[in-house]
């Protein structure tokens, strides 16, 4: 187990042009799940190949358990990687992909049978040991690919990707058993996906990663609730936060979070409310209870219906903001049914607005914001 | 609609057909039957002898000698083309400054029509003008007088030979093993150096037993072009000294052309089919499984 750092690092494919990392500084903490998020060309994989040795920095030091490595080959690093094909040797048995590291860093051989059970024990595969990995369904060959990587205790645990080639159903209950696989081992893990769902789910802290740079790290709930900047802000969520450029601020709020007037009615009885809602519609207290809100006049456009949610998509009638499109996630059971073009008393707690800075984006303290 | 098809489809067929049919199968049938008969050049008479031909060439000691000769140099020029296309395919996979042109170079001796090619090599190796023991005389490893004579001495005779036929078929056994090696994905190699393997162990755990299937199509596609190749045996040396580079094909072609047994000659032809139709047949297989893989 080993703590990873990168120090100001920089890789530029073509010199001249815009490096596919830049200037990123990052550190986990010992057997942390570190998830790197960012959109495609982000430079995520970029940055985790070099910490893997296959990529040459351009400038500044990657550093594992303390020591600065980037002159040291893959093998020199101690590190295992899981590739987002997975990578297998096709024309090896799973046995035989499993030895394979201990073969090829001279683990003596009578312990090699013992190891590889013990890998293919961990991750459920024993059965498989004989078969090639064309044999192999995706979810099997994922966890081959684990265990190969396991195999030799690695200081430091590099995915690529892992779960993007499963179909949606098996990535659900891959990630579960990826989380469980790394409560049992605690080896450091740097995981690299552009799904924000996986992000969420896998990661101790996420590294938002865009255009090469670092724009936000922080747990789950902090990227989300309080993101750094707008990119952060729109990346995550599903819809995306809501911006409205008023003045020389950028003010957003999550569509999740923008609901209709009476569900954050401070002053409602809550006994009224509780009879005309079903349990899973019941909303957190801090949106029930507290703090101010800022009612305004939606006026729904369409609606989709999504099963346990309804979005609903619109502008925010007779504000300034009325061009601009704005979105609501709301419990599909709230309100039977949305007229299109109709306008409907919504809410927002004043709590949830974010602002950011209208030039660089960046997160700035609340300031008093006219609607009209 | 669908008679029109089969109508067009006949038709775009028949030039392929009609050439194979009229090309390769009307003189393949004509050897056979010469094969299994007493015929000669300019005379009339022709009777089925059975496999009278067969015999007396099996017992002959010029066929044992280029059956032999055959054999020592296919295997000779195969290993040597696989060993040098490898390293060449593996050399040329990584982009550097010129590579293209490098490629075009390598691809030209392929491209040149072998009869000018070998023409050429035999002007390299002749007894008199070659350059190479220009150069070697120049550098002082020979004495004028004793330079050794590249296409006179049997056993030297064969190393230019097989050297030749190596230079023609390397080019094209590069193209195949490039090809194939493009087919290996690149984070099997990069998983392999993670996993803590150097470059001699991804060379022959990794990429070679990955390449296999195409390796062994090179291997057998250059076979039959060397097992029934004789341009290049009949420009430098046309089976000499002491027919000591005699091949198959080339026994062949002096015995039923220019000895006019005809008979014997196309004896000696057909002897190679089965053990080509093997060699085809092993050759199909492993190309299917390449696709398979």
């Amino acid at each position: 187990m080993a703590v990873v750092e990168a120090r100001n690092l920089t890789k530029v494919f073509k010199q001249g042009e815009l490096g596919a990392v830049n200037n990123v500084n990052l550190e986990t903490r010992e057997g942390e799940f570190l998830v790197l998020l960012g959109p495609s060309g982000s430079g995520k994989t970029t940055l985790l190949r070099m910490i893997a040795g296959l990529e040459t920095p351009t400038s500044g030091e990657i550093r594992i358990g303390g020591d600065v490595v980037n002159h040291l080959t893959p093998r020199e690093r101690g590190i295992a990687m899981v590739f987002q094909s997975y990578a297998l040797y096709p024309h090896l048995s799973v046995y035989n992909n499993i030895a394979f590291p201990l073969k090829a860093q001279k683990v003596p051989k009578e312990q090699h049978k013992q190891k590889v059970e013990w890998a293919a024990g961990l991750l459920g595969i024993e059965k498989l040991l004989q078969r090639k990995p064309r044999e192999l369904s995706g979810g099997e060959r994922q966890r081959v690919a684990l265990a190969r990587a396991i195999v030799r205790e690695p200081r430091v645990f590099l995915l690529d990707e892992p779960l993007s080639n499963l179909d949606a159903k098996l990535r659900a209950s891959a990630r579960e058993e990826l989380d469980e696989f790394h409560d049992r081992i605690k080896t450091t893990t740097i995981y690299v996906t552009h799904d924000q769902v996986e992000a969420m789910a896998l990661g101790d802290r996420v590294v938002v990663l865009h255009q090469g740079v670092v724009r936000q790290i922080g747990t789950p709930r902090e990227v989300y609730d309080e993101p750094a900047d707008t990119f952060v802000a729109t990346f995550l969520g599903s819809p995306p936060m809501n911006l409205l450029e008023a003045d020389d601020a950028i003010v957003g709020f999550r569509p999740e979070r923008f609901l209709p007037a009476g569900l954050i009615a401070p002053w409602a009885p809550m006994g009224e409310i509780a009879k005309t809602l079903r349990p899973e519609n019941l909303l957190p207290a801090d949106l029930q209870s507290s703090g101010k809100r800022i009612s305004l006049r939606f006026r729904v456009e369409h609606s989709e219906f999504l099963g346990a949610e309804r979005i609903l998509y619109g502008t925010l009638e007779g504000t300034r903001f009325r061009d601009k499109p704005v979105c609501a996630r709301v419990s599909s059971s709230v309100l039977e049914t949305y007229t299109p073009d109709t306008s409907y008393d919504f809410a927002v707690p004043e709590h949830e607005l974010k602002f950011f800075d209208a030039k660089t984006g960046k997160r700035i303290t609340p300031r008093p914001l006219s609607w009209q | 609609m669908a008679v029109e098809n089969r109508r067009l489809g006949a038709a775009m067929f028949f030039p392929a057909i009609a050439f194979i049919v009229l090309l390769i199968g009307a003189p393949f049938a004509l050897a056979v039957m010469y094969a299994f008969s007493d015929a000669r050049i300019g005379s009339p008479g022709f009777h089925y002898v059975g496999f009278e031909n067969f015999r007396s060439i099996l017992q002959s000691p010029s066929f044992q000698a280029a059956l032999r000769n055959s054999i020592v140099f296919t295997v000779c020029a195969q290993i040597i083309v696989i060993v040098c296309s490898t390293i060449l395919s593996i050399a040329l996979e990584k982009p550097f400054r010129g590579r293209k042109f490098v490629r075009f170079l390598i691809l030209l001796p392929w491209v040149a029509p072998i009869s000018l090619g070998a023409i050429g090599w035999k002007w390299i190796l002749d007894s008199i003008y070659s350059v190479i023991t220009w150069v070697l005389v120049w550098a002082h490893v020979f004495k004028p007088y004793s330079a050794p004579m590249w296409l006179g001495e049997p056993h030297l005779a064969m190393a230019s030979v097989i050297l030749v036929h190596c230079w023609r078929l390397i080019p094209f056994s590069t193209v195949i093993m490039l090809a194939g090696r493009t087919a290996i994905p690149k984070d099997i190699p990069e998983a392999a150096a993670i996993d803590g393997a150097g470059f001699w162990r991804t060379l022959f755990q990794i990429n070679i037993p990955m390449m296999a299937p195409i390796i062994s199509v090179a291997v057998l596609f250059g076979t039959i072009f060397t097992f029934t190749d004789m341009t290049v045996v009949y420009i430098l040396t046309a089976g000499g000294p002491f027919d000591s580079t005699q091949v198959l094909p080339s026994l062949a072609f002096a015995t039923g052309i220019q000895g006019s047994d005809l008979a014997a000659g196309a004896a000696i032809s057909i002897f190679l089919v089965p053990v080509l139709v093997l060699i085809a047949y092993f050759m199909l297989r492993a190309a299917h499984r390449a696709e398979v893989a």
